[in-house]
């Protein structure tokens, strides 16, 4: 699945600009505290959480993340979505809870590791 | 070992705007220097733990990343305040993080171990009232 079929998946609307939605999602995953994720998080994880802060681009972007989804229609500020697109990380922004959003990763197969 | 390269950062306390900056550009070097794959992935996890560790913990420091042909380095050294007790801080879990580091989401107690895990030799030294040094090794051929 790549990260266009999953924005379809959760009805989320891509945040960043110009950032290829063609790479694949190995994982998924929900946490929103960075020092666990960055113990945790994998190359091509989907990571679920609520922060918005600049250190989550960096997070993902390190771990060498798919993507970054938000939650309940949360948004970035423009000065963290900037980063994004410099870095290439695909933020997107879904109407669903995270508890949704992983049901239906699960539901199409997609695991905890990669 | 000849060295190859070497670039050093200072970090600042606190800064957690700038938070990541180093490891982003240590990331990006050995990309150049041609190094890839899960090693790659390693040094960017540890380095990025560390340079957390410095914004969040310390009085101001340095990272330092020294290449050489079978390896990789990542020195931090800081000015201060120490740690008290570093098999307390080793563990899994234990942080003494404050409520601005928390509230952005860290403070999981995660950092040490998880720069521990992810480099194939790691080193540790810290004086109260001195300082801390760590140095973390990363074999670039397996």
């Amino acid at each position: 699945m790549k990260v266009s079929d999953l924005a379809e998946l959760i009805g989320a609307k891509k945040l960043t600009e110009g950032v290829s939605e063609d790479r694949e999602i190995l994982c998924g995953y929900v946490c929103d505290l960075l020092s666990w994720v960055m113990a945790h998080g994998e190359e091509g994880m989907a990571w679920v959480t609520v922060q918005t802060h600049l250190n989550v681009v960096a997070v993902a972007a390190l771990a060498e993340m798919a993507c970054v989804i938000l939650p309940e229609g949360i948004t970035m500020e423009q000065e963290v979505l900037d980063k994004a697109n410099a870095e290439e990380m695909c933020v997107l922004s879904s109407p669903l809870t995270a508890y949704e959003i992983c049901g239906r990763l699960a539901a199409q197969g997609i695991p905890a590791h990669g | 070992m000849e060295e190859l390269f070497r670039i050093s950062y200072p970090v600042a306390a606190a800064d957690y705007t700038n938070a990541g900056k180093a490891s982003t550009d240590i990331k990006r070097r050995l990309k150049q220097l041609g190094v890839g794959g899960d090693v790659l992935r390693r040094v960017a996890v540890a380095s990025y733990e560390v340079e957390l560790n410095l914004v969040i913990h310390s009085m101001g420091g340095e990272l330092t990343l020294s290449v050489y042909p079978e390896a990789a380095q990542l020195v931090s050294a800081d000015v201060g305040p120490g740690i008290p007790d570093l098999d307390m801080a080793m563990r899994e879990g234990y942080s003494t993080a404050n409520d601005e580091a928390r509230s952005l989401g860290f403070g999981a107690g995660m950092g040490l171990p998880n720069m521990k895990r992810n480099a194939d030799e790691f080193t540790i030294t810290s004086e109260p009232g001195v300082g801390t040094t760590i140095s973390m090794l990363f074999r670039l051929q397996q």
